[in-house]
Formats: structure tokens, sequence, C-alpha cells
């Protein structure tokens, strides 16, 4: 028997990096294949070349044995391949049964035919055993509610293979059990689902065969038979660690910063409680959505606060605002640079002086040669490859562009220092001066907060990793205990650990 | 840095054309009357355009402006010849009651959360209506100015035969020219238009930047209110001022302030401020119907705007304070 999809050797290359190095797939009619790797493994790449959102630059993929070019969605559609995304493509402000046909809708001399849709939509709906009305809006609907609309659409496009990329990351257990329920019907009548996901429990339940990717590599695959918790975190974990990259030996003593039961608006039930050291690299480590990036943005204050405090050497910091953070001592370099973290189309120097502008100030009216003076001692100090200070940050490379976000902290002589993913996007050799300032920052007595996914940063860089799992911190872990498969251990969750 | 001058260029250009053509056509356009009476006119223009262009490099819009005066006006008048008020205590109380008026559209817009666009509109039609109301939709005058002689002299009155309008419209924008392109203030007020969340991560208080744009637009619409107000000296409460709030956003525009927000300067506002009289002017002179008034502005800008287009397309843009 063929199977319905096969990727053989899938070759994806971006400037710079290779997202994917050969992968083959298989799925055939009535499986559940767990597609299970760690971030940045190059599960997301995979799927959207068979969703026809990337193009692969080598590599076959065949349909039912033979050889086809998926050059965009609709040919995907076509083919019988439906994806359902991360962030849902639903829209919130139309009922279920036009999200069902949202641009296919039936119609007659261009009015649509709203009575076949609503028969059609309700079939479908009736197929999946879903108890709402189609004549809904959306926007009434819960996150799972959506979901179950999007695989009513990938029904309605009589969807061969079904692509689920992380669906249950942000539902409930009873809405994960829900959904479940409705993979396993699917299965029964025939089509194949590619199911991603982190949760190691659900994937253990729900998959006839587990395929693992790591680096944009095949990593194996596991029978159904032989499904367990430990070989699938052994899979996703893989390759010996270069460990050349280890840098600190801090000698922390004092709390710098910290957190008490705080609470984000992503997880306002989960309260989380640590503390950073004086000349401490803290890491916050977890899976993509586990709530880590909301735990430093609530921190910094671009986040509102759900409860909890945070203090900085003692004193509590007024929270809501990073205005007052900042003022603290407290500095964020964010995770998305070119939108929130630089004004890209400023120069240079316009950029590294805003946050601290008043320093350069008399009267309100900016001294234009001390602020020169200060951006290009910081310019020069960071290593910023740029023709001139007045060059617009938009034309730098990303390593660039994200030292110039460090710099423009420099100036504010922080207490705390906050990275989120401080390399993603950023060349080797940029990568390691970023390394030599943290250390530099560090052996001042500055607290480093680090929020990150790339697994050798983490090992190479950490003091001590903090793992998240689902809006909680599930373990801290000490440098001599660090190593990739206890950060993923705990990663995963706890509850699964048996 | 060389793109903002270009831009400016650009507009002055265009400025002394129109202007070279005008007086060619007319030997009047450069009598010392019409210059006068011209950079009056610029003066009480200007001086509420360059608050127009403050919001506008917010990202924001300020609809209200024209009813503002309105309204302003026919209180100014009440003040002064119903309630026989002290002609500074009066001045004082309007451009306070601007100010006021500019302080709750910011926080309507920054703390409510509601669009610039909606709010002025409402301002727009609010405020006439409340003209229209509190004047009994009647004129209002100054009549013969009994009791603040001074004060009507001051707003009509020339500085070595230089119009008080423009001698203050020089001193505001030099003023606001150090503000915008030479403070801390300034150049928040450019990142926030650009950028408000990188801005908010900076630590810049977005809120109060936005709202204080507002602020300032409406202080400077009750200046210009009372310059205004004396310079036709009869307030109708239905027509008085309508559509200069599209005169402020089009000087604002033609001057290099993009309805995006983040990019802007003083001397833009004043040179398309100028352009737009100048035209006024030049359909008065050439004796060009005055119906085709509002068509001759709207074909200008558009060129303008047009041109502005097809030259930032070729050289990519970058510009900032």
């Amino acid at each position: 028997m063929n199977p319905i999809v096969e990727v053989r050797g899938a070759v994806k290359r971006y400037p710079g990096v290779t997202a994917l190095g050969g992968v083959s797939l298989k799925v055939f009619g009535g499986e559940v294949v767990a597609l299970i790797g760690e971030n940045g493994a190059g599960k997301s790449t995979l799927m959207k070349i068979l969703g026809g959102l990337v193009h692969p630059d080598q590599g076959e993929i065949l349909i039912d044995g033979k050889p086809v070019q998926i050059s965009s969605v609709s040919v995907a559609t076509s083919l019988g391949i439906s994806l359902i995304h991360q962030e849902l493509n639903t829209l919130d402000n139309i009922d279920v049964a036009g999200n069902v046909f949202l641009g296919r809708e039936p119609s007659r001399f261009g009015i649509i035919d709203r009575a076949k849709m609503r028969a059609d939509a309700k079939e479908l709906l009736d197929r999946l055993g879903l108890p709402i009305s189609v004549d809904t809006s959306l926007q009434k609907l819960s996150l799972a509610q959506k979901q179950m609309v999007e695989i009513a659409k990938a029904l309605s496009l009589d969807a061969k293979v079904l692509i689920m990329d992380e669906p249950t990351s942000s539902l409930t257990l009873t809405e994960t059990e829900q959904l479940l329920k409705i993979v396993e019907d699917l299965r029964k009548r025939g089509v194949g689902i590619v199911y991603i996901s982190h949760r190691l429990g659900e994937v253990k339940e729900i998959a006839d065969r587990v395929v693992g990717m790591r680096d944009g590599q095949n990593a194996g695959e596991i029978p159904k038979e032989e499904i367990t918790h430990e070989r699938m975190v052994k899979m996703m974990v893989g390759r010996d660690l270069d460990r050349s990259s280890v840098v600190t030996e801090s000698t922390a003593k004092e709390d710098r910063l910290v957190v008490r039961d705080l609470r984000t608006k992503r997880y306002p039930a989960c309260p989380i409680s640590f503390e950073v050291k004086a000349g401490e690299v803290f890491c916050l480590s977890g899976l993509v959505g586990a709530g880590r990036s909301e735990v430093v943005q609530t921190i910094f204050g671009t986040d509102a606060s759900q409860g909890g405090t945070v203090a900085l050497d003692g004193k509590k910091i007024r929270s809501g605002n990073p205005h007052d953070a900042i003022e603290a001592g407290i500095c964020l370099v964010p995770e998305d640079r070119r939108n929130v973290g630089l004004i890209v189309e400023w120069s240079v120097k316009n950029n590294i002086t805003l946050p601290g502008l008043e320093k350069f100030a008399r009267v309100g009216l900016i001294d234009r040669g001390m602020e020169s003076e200060a951006a290009s001692v910081q310019s020069k100090s960071l290593g910023v490859k740029t023709p001139n200070l007045d060059a617009a940050v938009s034309n730098l490379s990303g390593g660039n562009q994200q030292k110039v976000v460090v710099g423009k902290w420099m100036l504010q002589n922080p207490k705390v220092l906050i990275l989120d993913e401080p390399t993603r996007g950023v060349d080797v050799g940029a990568k390691a001066e970023i390394y030599q300032l943290m250390r530099g920052l560090t052996a001042q007595g500055v607290a480093i907060l680090m929020v990150s996914s790339d697994m050798e940063e983490v090992l190479g860089v950490s003091d001590r990793v903090a793992v998240m799992h689902e809006g909680s911190i599930s373990g801290v872990l000490p440098r001599k205990d660090c190593s990739e498969e206890a950060i993923m251990r705990l990663a995963v969750g706890k509850e699964n650990h048996a | 840095m060389k793109g903002l001058l270009r831009k400016e260029t650009g507009i002055f250009i265009l400025l002394l054309v129109v202007c070279i053509a005008t007086a060619l056509k007319s030997h009047q356009f450069l009598g010392v009357e019409n210059l006068q009476n011209t950079s009056r006119l610029i003066g009480m223009y200007g001086i509420f355009s360059i608050g127009a262009g403050l919001v506008i490099i917010t990202g924001g819009i300020e609809l209200s402006v024209g009813s503002m005066f309105a309204l302003l006006g026919v209180i100014l008048a009440i003040l002064l010849t119903d309630k026989h008020w002290n002609p500074i205590a009066a001045i004082v109380t309007i451009v306070l009651l601007g100010t006021g008026l500019g302080a709750f559209h910011g926080f309507l817009i920054t703390r409510v959360k509601l669009q610039p666009f909606i709010v002025t509109l409402c301002g727009l039609l609010f405020y006439r209506g409340i003209a229209r109301f509190v004047a009994d939709d009647q004129t209002k005058g100054f009549g013969d100015a009994v009791g603040f002689e001074g004060l009507q002299k001051f707003a009509t009155s020339n500085v070595l035969g230089v119009p008080m309008p423009f001698v203050m419209l020089i001193v505001l924008s030099v003023v606001m020219w150090v503000v915008l392109h030479r403070s801390v203030y300034g150049r928040h007020l450019f990142a926030v238009g650009r950028n408000e969340e990188a801005a908010r991560y900076s630590g810049i208080n977005t809120k109060r930047v936005i709202a204080s744009a507002y602020v300032i637009s409406g202080l400077l619409a009750g200046v210009a209110g009372i310059m205004i107000a004396f310079y036709t000296n009869s307030i109708s409460p239905s027509s008085h001022g309508n559509f200069y709030e599209l005169y402020g956003i089009a000087a604002a525009v033609l001057g290099g302030c993009s309805l995006r927000g983040g990019e802007g300067t003083i001397i833009g506002i004043i040179l398309g401020t100028i352009l737009l009289q100048v035209l006024q002017n030049l359909v008065n002179l050439l004796g060009i119907p005055s119906s085709l008034n509002f068509a001759v502005m709207g074909a200008v800008i558009l060129l303008g705007v047009l041109a502005d287009q097809l030259l930032s397309n070729r050289t990519p843009r970058k510009r900032t304070a």
C-alpha cells in the first residue's frame, strides 16, 4: 500500500541556516503520526512545505505514489492536504458557517446561498459531534471550539491528510480530550493525521507512530508498542553537546531581583516565584508557549501584572509601566527586536540614546554633541558594524541590530538586564560577542535574566536554569545538574515523568 | 538628513513658482496691502496648522478646530460685549478653554482608547452645535469694542508694518521648532508617532506624549481663535471657521507630515500654510471664479503629494527629527 503522502529528502535553506537537511516522512491513511522535536528542529518548516506555504530547495513529495509540486495553499488543498496552524486562521466577526466556507461560499449569481451553506456546515458539525449552532459568531466560541471549526473546514475540503501543529497548546484538559476524540474519529474514517505536539502524554495516548526530528534531520522513529516517555525525550535530544561555550563560573551571592507570586495575563492561575542573584545568569527555559516571555514582559511592565511583587535590591517596584522598571534599573531586550526593540527606520544614534535622552539634555533641550559622543562611544565599545551613526538601523544585520538594542540599555547602567531570545536570528560571530558582553556585565554584578529556546545557549551561558511548563516553573536546575535531557523532562511536564 | 532638505526644497520651489507666476500675472500681488493681508491670514492659519501638524506627527488627527473657533469666538464675544469681562481675563479664559478641550481629546484618545478620528469628528459636530446654541444662532460681533479697544487694536495691529498674527506665528514657530527638533520631548513625539510600541519599550510614557500633542493643538487653536475672531470682527456661529481644520491638515501634509505618523517639520508646515494662502490669493487676484477656490486647492495638494510619492519611491526614505 502506498502512503497517502510521502516526503523524500526535503531540503530547505534560509540565508545562514539550513532549516531542513534532507527530511523524509510517510503518512498512511488511517494513522496518526506524531511529529516531535525541540523548538527549531524543523517540524513547522516541514509542515509548511506540505501545506504549500514553503517550497523546498530539494526533495520530492508524492501523493498516492505520484510525485507532485505543491506550489501554493490551494494546490495543497486540492490534493487533499489541510493544515491547521498553531495560530488559528478563523475570522472572529463571521459566523461558523461563514468560516467553514470562507472563500468558497456556495453562491448563485454572486449572491451567497445561505441556506445551502448553513445546511452543509451543519452536516459537518454533526459529523464531528459538535453542539454549536452554525449561526454563532466565532468571537463567542472558545479557542477549542474555534479549532473544531477549523477541523470542520478541513473536512469540507475533503482532506485526506490533516496536519495539526500544536493543536492543544492553548486548550484546557477537557477541551484536549474532546479534540483527541475527534482525532480518533477521523482516523477511523481513514484520514491520515500528522500530529505535532510537545505534550508527550498526549502523543503517547494518540499516536500510532512517533517520528522525531532534530536540527532539520530525521531523528528516528518509534512504533506504537515501543512509545515511552523516556525514548521520546532521548530521541528529541540525541546529540552530543558542544560544551566549549561554557562561560561563567560566577560567584553570585546576594539576591538582586526577587519575584514573588507573579501572575501573568496568559497564566493568571500560575503564580511564579524566583530570584536572580547579582552577577548571575538565570535562564527561563521551556518550550514555546510555556509562558516565559510573558513572565519577563510582566516584570518589565509591558504586560499588565495580575498580582504578585517584583523587588530589586530589596525595594519593591511599581508594576505595569516600563518607565518605572527602567528607572529602577531593569532593562529588557525584547524578543521582537524589529518591532518593539528598535525603531528600525531611525538611525543607530537615535536608537541608542532614546531611553535615556534626558541625560544628554539641559532644560529639556538635547545637547547634540554630547548625544553623538555617547552614541559613538557605545557603538564602538559594542563593535556595531555600521557605515556611520546616522545610518538607519534597518540596514544593519540581525546581530548588529541586537548590539544596538543592548547598547541602548548599557547607557542606562542596568542592575538587571533581561534578554529574551538574545541571539535569535543572530549570526555565529555576533552571538559570541553578545555572550562576551553578558560576561562583562555579570562581572560588574549585573543580574541577567535570560529567556532562551536555544539549548546550547541555555546550557552554555546559564548559572541556573528554571524550566517552565504551561505557565509554572516545574523545576530549577543549578548548573551542575543541567543537561538537555533534564531540561526537556521538566519542559514537557512533571506529571508525565513516570 | 538629505531627504529632509529635499522634501522642504520641493514645496519651497513649488511655492516660488506659484508666487512668480502670480506676480507676473498680477502687479497687485506684491503690493503692500496685498502682502499685509496675505501675511495676516498666513499668521492665523499657521498658528493652528502647527498644532494640526504635531497631532499628525503622533499618528493622530484633529478635526475639531474649525468648530472650536466658532465656539471660542462666540464665547469671547459674549464675555467681552455682554458680560464686560476684563479683556485679559477673557483671552486667558479662551486660551485655557482651547487647551482644556485639547486635553479632553487627549484623555479620550489615550485613556479611553478611542480613535482620534472619531473623537475629534464628534468634537467637530458637538462644538459647532454648542456654539450655535450659546449664540442663539445669532451672529455675535465686537461692535465698537467698547471696553476692550486695546485688545482689538493689539490683535489687528501691525508691528513695523507686519501684521500681529504673522509676528506671533514667527515667535511661535521658533519656539515650536526648538521644541520639536531640539528637545527631548520633540524626539519622544517622533518616536511615538513612528513606532508607539518601541517607544513604550524604551520607557517613554507614550500616553502622556500623545495626549500632550492634543493639548498643544488646543492651546494653539485658542490663540488662533482669538486672532480669527478679531479679524472677522463678527462671528456667525454656523459658518465661522468652517473647514479650517482641513486647511490645517492640508498645510501639514503638504509640508511633509505623514498621516502614518513620525514625520514632519515645522518649516514644512509653515511652507504648506503659505502655499495654501498664496493659492487662495491667486484665485482672487487672477479673477478665477471663486467657486473654483477649493478645486484649485485640492488639485495643488494632490499634485504636491503625488510629486512627493514619486520622489520618495525613487530614493529610500529615512527621516527623523
